[in-house]
């Protein structure tokens, strides 16, 4: 294959390990003409609000972004299945030229009457930050009448990036808090943020949280209420999953409602435990709850550890290639690939911030690729340089990896299964065993070339 | 409250029986957006890279859709739109694009389309191409196309008939030299339907110049290899000579009357429009509108692909007969569907599209005159609308897209999916359902669905070995 061109003003988001010492240029809008492997605003917000499952998510649009976001998310709920439908206002022509606000409040309305729900998001897209509606007015008035929070998200795709989305996001979830009573809570509860419940993640963290004896108030929003969250600012802790979407509010609570947080990750053995004993940690008054703790961990580590031991074997010096959404995943997921032996070779980000990348820079080995908001080319380019044997990505990077043949493994929206917890630890090597040492790859011609 | 008090094994069970007019709200979409249907045309050019103006999640969701849809990787830049262009315009943004495009990705041609953030704050697309080419941002011999697909009106069906109008107004030419050669503008079909309508083409012996093709690019080969560029598509070449080929055969009034149209003011080249070729009828009428046009007569390879498709259908004709078919899609597809289906004694009883057109309405209704049931059509309708009618009344039989399964799984119907997207099953991008071999695997399909459902539900003693 020919060599790979990369653009100029890319080179400033490349980082090899070992040979360059730039600082990676990052948090930046994509450059106008690349083939970026990123999305919007309201993309961000989307995928955040989207799991709570007993209120209405109408998008405020023209259809488009309603039927992309039509149940794109395996976001599980135990209940209500709201959030699985799609609501656009369909704005056609006459509504560019006369205003939506009209049709907003009409399909708010006939929304609420017909399904009850607890609440109501409002996601505003492109167009309407450009003709204007008043949705925060519209919003006002429908929550008067109907008796419900009505809650404008404003999320336009053009004002900023996936990470403005998160934080608008944030805004609409913040204003949802304190709204019920908050008695009755423990002193040792939680709130659990940045966990989206994909393939019943959330659930398995509540059990271990459960287990130790620390009560959660909310999850934001996997499997997500209106209610909880409306009783989330009596928790006394926050504990904060998937730093990039949710920081922001733990900020905002804290400000406001005292509540400190913590950063956790749920993915690998070691950020699993720490996830757990830094709760522990923080409620050192009740020393049960530390005891419980090291039972729990040694319990799931040993029901795991000999099958991880295992496929260690084989996968051992395997190499791996991700781009995943946020740096803290990729940390996560780094050193869950080391546990079974394997080499990561390349890690981008669609949105870490310079703090996070020099973190990631200190983590990686030597000779490791590090890129922000990397486009197809430079995947491939890196991923047949480096020689790697997976490739951990999401939807659009998965057919980029078959072509070159080799594994993927989806730790994005399209996951099936739970990859969070220990359980989930063993969920994730398996699967990355299953590609990796799958058969199918010593038919496809890279695979002959390389004599593998 | 009203949402305990449903029936938990059902995944739409938030559907009310109760139909009650809707003035201002869509649920469950059957349509999406312009710019997506554009994309998926300007890919079947050789050697061009889609571009959106607009802000980059449209970019996103487009490739995303594509790529869920085909399992292949779908190439397309984007603008990547601020807050500042919305104020001032994207023609910087464009202008860079331009540029950084053809540096780094190098594709032959750059077809550009609109979103409806650029159309409304009123980027003037070719105004922005023209300065790029002043500017030398353009490299000799490469092109930068356009065309506009404002995301509120129509669905992706009108993005993609703009686009391929886009082709004529750029390319078609008249040299005043006429080819041997026909048009043939495919509409919204998978790259497994023009490879067939290639195929038989070939057979008729008449040369034609196919566009769009997406066939080996959405369907391409697992060669080790990242090509941004796959060894597919219409060439720029080939679209020019359409304005000198003696005729064109447009299918599907959606999706492909607009460019036959165009060609035929521009070119003076004269069109036949006709429905898709699915099922006999709509396939005889393809074969013979190219025997008339280039005089050709029909070899027997054809003739044989025909009846072997007749004897399936009389072989089996009597697990046909009166079923009730629900089908969601797109116009120019649900049009030869339904009288594919009729044809067969099959009918279609429930027919939404989301693309907008009374005319849609009235055909479906003039091929469905003689139902033995009563017909409910809706243009500009959703999946929800479609729910409730099945609800009313059941049918025996979904065709229509993946988001069909909802219904399918919460009414314990038979689906068959088909048009666009398809997110969970394979095979569209290789097994064409267009002409005689495609009709063949649409009744396998059929009544695979049906008798599987017979053997499912049969008592023991009328289980059947023998069908």
């Amino acid at each position: 294959m020919e060599a790979i061109n990369i653009l100029e003003e890319r080179k400033k988001s490349i980082f090899e390990k070992g040979k360059e010492n730039h600082e990676l240029s990052c948090d930046k809008v994509s450059l106008a003409g690349s083939v970026s492997q990123r999305a919007c605003v309201f993309c961000g917000s989307r995928v955040v609000l989207y799991p709570i499952a007993d209120a209405i998510h109408l998008v405020h649009g023209p259809i488009g972004c309603a039927a992309y976001t039509w149940d794109i998310r395996g976001a599980l709920s135990s209940g209500p299945e709201l959030h699985r439908l799609s609501f656009s206002t369909d704005l056609s022509e006459t509504d560019i030229i006369y205003g939506g606000e009209k049709k907003l409040e009409a399909a708010l309305d006939e929304l609420i009457d017909e399904y009850k729900p607890k609440a109501a998001f409002v996601y505003s897209t492109c167009i309407v930050g450009i003709i204007g509606d008043d949705v925060e007015s519209v919003c006002k008035k429908v929550s008067q009448k109907k008796g419900i929070p009505v809650i404008p998200v404003h999320s336009e795709g053009f004002k900023g990036t996936k990470k403005d989305g998160y934080k608008a996001a944030c805004h609409a979830l913040f204003k949802l808090t304190d709204r019920e009573p908050a008695q009755g809570i423990s002193k040792c509860s939680i709130n659990i943020l940045g966990e989206f419940n994909i393939g019943g993640e959330a659930w398995i963290i509540k059990d271990y949280y459960k287990r130790i004896g620390v009560e959660v108030v909310s999850v934001m929003t996997g499997d997500g209420r209106v209610d909880e969250i409306g009783r989330s600012h009596g928790a006394a802790l926050n504990v904060v999953q998937c730093s990039g979407s949710m920081t922001y509010l733990a900020k905002l609570m804290e400000e406001k409602y005292g509540i400190p947080y913590i950063r956790v990750s749920y993915f690998g053995i070691e950020d699993m435990s720490a996830a757990l004993y830094d709760v522990a940690a923080f409620f050192k008054d009740n020393l049960k709850i530390m005891d419980k703790t090291k039972t729990l961990v040694r319990e799931e580590i040993n029901k795991i550890y000999p099958a991880l031991l295992e496929m260690r074997k084989d996968l051992t010096g395997k190499k791996a290639a991700l781009y995943v959404g946020g740096t803290f995943k990729a940390f996560s997921l780094i050193k869950a690939l080391r546990h079974l032996g394997m080499d990561v070779v390349l890690v981008g980000t669609q949105t870490g911030s310079p703090e996070d990348y020099k973190l990631l820079k200190e983590l990686c080995d030597e000779g490791t690729i590090i890129l922000d908001d990397a486009n197809p080319l430079e995947l491939s380019k890196y991923i047949i340089e480096k020689g790697a044997d997976l490739f951990i990505g999401g939807v659009k990077e998965r057919p980029i990896a078959y072509k070159l043949g080799l594994g993927f493994c989806d730790h994005n929206h399209e996951r099936k299964i739970p990859l969070a917890g220990y359980s989930g630890m063993l969920n994730f090597a398996k699967e990355v065993y299953d590609t990796v040492m799958s058969p199918v790859w010593k038919l496809t011609p890279r695979m002959e070339k390389n004599g593998r | 409250m009203k949402m305990e008090a449903i029936d938990k094994s059902k995944l739409l069970r938030h559907t009310p029986n109760e139909i009650k007019e809707r003035s201002a709200l869509t649920i469950n979409p059957a349509k999406t957006c312009q710019p997506i249907g554009a994309m998926y045309a300007a890919l079947g050019i050789r050697g061009c890279l889609p571009h959106s103006h607009g802000s980059q999640g449209c970019c996103a969701y487009h490739r995303s859709a594509l790529t869920r849809h085909y399992k292949e990787p779908v190439m397309a830049a984007t603008s990547s739109f601020t807050e500042g262009s919305s104020v001032f315009g994207g023609q910087a943004n464009l202008l860079q694009a331009i540029d950084n495009i053809f540096t780094i990705y190098n594709p032959d041609l750059i077809a550009v389309h609109t979103t409806c953030l650029s159309e409304t704050i009123g980027d003037d697309i070719p105004q922005i191409v023209n300065k790029a080419a002043a500017e030398g941002k353009i490299p000799k011999g490469k092109r930068v196309i356009h065309t506009n697909t404002p995301s509120y009106v129509g669905s992706h069906v009108t993005g993609f008939a703009n686009m391929v109008k886009s082709m004529v107004d750029y390319f078609s030419t008249s040299t005043g030299k006429r080819k041997q050669q026909i048009n043939i503008i495919p509409g919204w079909v998978e790259p497994s339907d023009m490879e067939e309508i290639k195929r038989l083409t070939g057979l008729m012996g008449i040369k034609s110049v196919m566009f769009p093709d997406t066939s080996k690019v959405l369907n391409g080969p697992l060669n080790g290899k990242f090509i941004m560029f796959p060894d597919g598509g219409v060439t720029v070449e080939e679209l020019e000579s359409t304005g000198d080929s003696i005729g064109t055969i447009a299918m599907g009034l959606w999706a492909s009357e607009a460019a036959a149209k165009a060609l035929d003011t521009k070119c003076k080249v004269p069109y036949a429009i006709l429905d898709l070729p699915i099922g006999l009828k709509a396939t005889d009428r393809f074969i013979d509108a190219m025997r008339i046009m280039t005089g050709v007569s029909v070899p027997e390879a054809i003739e044989i692909e025909r009846g072997q498709m007749l004897d399936i259908i009389t072989d089996m004709h009597q697990y046909f007969y009166n079923k009730r078919v629900g089908l969601v899609g797109d116009p120019d597809q649900l049009i030869a569907l339904s009288e594919f289906l009729v044809s067969i004694d099959m009918w279609p009883v429930y027919v939404v599209t989301g693309t907008p057109g009374k005319a849609f309405e009235k055909r479906i209704m003039e091929i469905t005159a003689g139902s033995p049931y009563e017909v409910k059509v809706k243009a500009a309708g959703d999946m929800f609308l479609f729910h409730q009618w099945i609800k009313e009344e059941p049918v025996d039989l979904l065709i229509g897209n993946t988001y069909l399964k909802y219904i399918s799984r919460d009414e314990d119907i038979p689906l068959i999916r088909h048009g666009f997207p398809i997110l969970d099953r394979v095979g569209h991008s290789y097994f064409p359902t267009v002409g005689y071999k495609g009709g063949i695997r649409l009744l396998e399909k059929i009544l695979t669905a049906i008798l599987d459902r017979e053997d499912r539900d049969s008592e023991i003693t009328n289980f059947e070995l023998v069908m």
